[in-house]
């Protein structure tokens, strides 16, 4: 057995001392919210690094709806899966039918449209909320999913169409061309030659579009009111009213909002790092 | 090529009534969709804003509210050092992660975690950490010192410097992937000449490393100060815009105006930043889109 050189434990000891710091500050906001899941209320309120006595009586509470900030956990979890999936789907619809016609169709006038998606991909979507909630107030869709639904693929689409669009750019012309020669339609080249071919970035965009909905606060908090028709997130803003609020429950059912978007970030990374990272900065 | 000209000539065969061949009119109809979505809800919503904030007395009582001066005050401490700053080690953990190790490996999967997970629950979670009476924090600072901790979120100055703190909890893995992959393409051989012929770390970080992540590293700079403008989740779920409304930013004072029911003080405190933004927007367009 060959033993390390004093300088190969020295490079690892300084690794280490920057290894360890990033552990700590990533997971510690995170375990803390684990930490409150699995606490009773009295061990989560002191203080304890580990509970007395961890249990599951907090998930209980959430799935049996047994508290009053919970009475609508259930819809709240409904709303925001229909939500996302529906910002989803059309998001997809919306983007690849752009891209496919900028790009490949080279539409008049697609360049320009391009570049005013680009500019609303720009402004910060903090300050389109104002205008987009008086507008939403005008359409009468105020507490409507529609508000949410669209207000969410309006602010999808222009990255949506960028990346898909760049993307598509990539496919050699001569695959449209060949397909024109065979007697095919455009509809027929969209759906039989250019879908299949641009699957990759079509899940990197549809999973972007549906975490992009489901962790949407501020949208929202403000397009939507009715304890019923809102989101989780909102339901999770709404537990602050409350001078005592249930921290613990809090914390609970914010663990459980966080699993899917989680979860499906890892199952879908291989295409996300790609997909997205590329399109998201060109040096 | 004939063959193609030809068939191009068969789709186009002359229609009487228009110009465009029948792929442009799909073209058209494909993209209308989007441009439905576009001049529904941007160019209405932004026109009907502006027409809101069309008073120049708008502009009078922004001047004049405390509150306008010190959210301004406060993005611009937000994007100037808090962006910087995040970059900054964005691109020292670039390097690091950039390491070929079995746990540096590991690290970075955990290390993603912020930033795919919502921010809702994470920063709440912070914020009870910090509070004063049943936070960890100060359980920890009583049982060690036996004094009470501070009262964090109660002070503007480090209730601001904990919301720069969120913020840059929950966007640092995804500039440092950005710039990861920028430093993965620099070709390795220039290390190893550099290696022979005996340069310091600061030597080989000065000429190879930062000549070629120079624009990557400004870009990303200026890209996430634009988003960070739009960064609400940060302050508003973490101080509330408070104390006494001393830690806002103007994308919570907007929305702070719109709680008041004070729509054209929201829109035009929106439109104040406009000459800030649309440079960078410009700027940030021309690079993208060459």
């Amino acid at each position: 057995m060959k033993l390390p050189s004093l300088r190969d434990v020295a490079t690892e000891a300084r690794l280490l001392l920057i290894g360890i710091p990033v552990f700590l500050w990533t997971m510690i906001p995170i375990y803390h919210m684990f930490l409150f899941a699995i606490s009773p209320k009295e061990d989560a309120f002191s203080g304890k690094l580990w509970p007395e006595h961890p249990t599951l009586h907090n998930f209980e509470i959430v799935f049996k709806q047994q508290h009053y900030f919970l009475r609508d956990f259930y819809a709240q979890f409904w709303n925001s899966t229909l939500i996302a999936v529906a910002v989803g789907v059309l998001t997809l619809f919306i983007a690849t039918a752009a891209a496919f016609s900028i790009s490949r169709l080279r539409v008049p006038g697609g360049r320009m449209v391009l570049n005013l998606a680009l500019f609303t991909y720009f402004i910060p979507a903090a300050f389109l909320a104002v205008p987009m909630y008086r507008t939403m107030g005008n359409y009468g869709l105020l507490n409507n999913h529609w508000s949410l639904i669209l207000a969410m693929v309006t602010i999808a689409s222009p990255y949506a169409i960028w990346v898909l669009k760049q993307a598509s750019d990539k496919l050699p012309v001569e695959l449209d061309e060949a397909a024109v020669m065979d007697g095919a339609t455009t509809l027929q080249i969209f759906r039989l030659v250019y879908l299949p071919l641009m699957m990759p970035s079509l899940v990197a965009i549809g999973t972007y579009a549906v975490l992009l909905a489901w962790n949407e606060y501020l949208y929202a908090f403000l397009l939507l009111s009715n304890d019923r028709e809102i989101t989780l997130p909102v339901a999770l803003g709404n537990f602050l009213a409350a001078d005592d609020s249930p921290w613990e429950l809090l914390m609970t059912t914010g663990f459980i909002y966080a699993l899917p978007p989680a979860a499906v970030y890892y199952a879908f990374r291989r295409y996300m790092v790609g997909g997205l990272t590329a399109g998201a900065v060109k040096s | 090529m004939a063959i193609t000209l030809s068939g191009d000539q068969a789709i186009s065969a002359p229609p009487l009534s228009s110009r465009l061949t029948p792929a442009q009119v799909w073209g058209i109809i494909l993209l209308a969709p989007y441009l439905l979505v576009f001049l529904a809800f941007v160019v209405y919503p932004v026109c009907y804003g502006l027409w809101l904030a069309r008073a120049p007395s708008n502009y009078v009582a922004l001047y004049h509210d405390p509150i306008f001066a010190r959210a301004a005050v406060n993005t611009l401490i937000f994007l100037v050092i808090g962006i910087n700053i995040k970059m900054l080690i964005a691109l020292f953990l670039s390097g690091f992660f950039a390491q070929q190790r079995t746990w540096i490996k590991w690290l970075s999967v955990i290390f993603i975690l912020p930033w795919a997970v919502p921010s809702i629950p994470t920063i709440l979670s912070v914020r009870f950490m910090f509070n004063p009476e049943w936070g960890v924090i100060n359980h920890l600072i009583f049982s060690f010192t036996g004094e009470d901790g501070p009262n964090w979120l109660n002070d503007p100055t480090v209730a601001l410097t904990m919301a720069i703190g969120v913020h840059i909890w929950k966007s640092l893995p995804f500039w440092t992937l950005i710039l990861i992959t920028g430093r993965l393409a620099i070709a390795q051989d220039l290390f190893e000449a550099a290696e022979v012929d005996g340069a310091s770390w600061w030597q080989k970080f000065r000429f190879i490393t930062w000549p070629s992540m120079q624009t990557l590293y400004i870009t990303c700079t200026l890209l996430s100060m634009i988003w960070t403008l739009g960064d609400f989740n940060s302050v508003y779920l973490l101080t509330g815009g408070g104390p006494a409304d001393l830690t806002h930013v103007l994308s919570t004072l907007g929305i702070r105006y719109l709680r008041l029911d004070q729509l054209s003080l929201a829109m035009a405190s929106i439109v104040c930043a406009m000459p800030f933004v649309l440079p960078l927007v410009y700027f940030m367009m021309k690079r993208l889109s060459r």
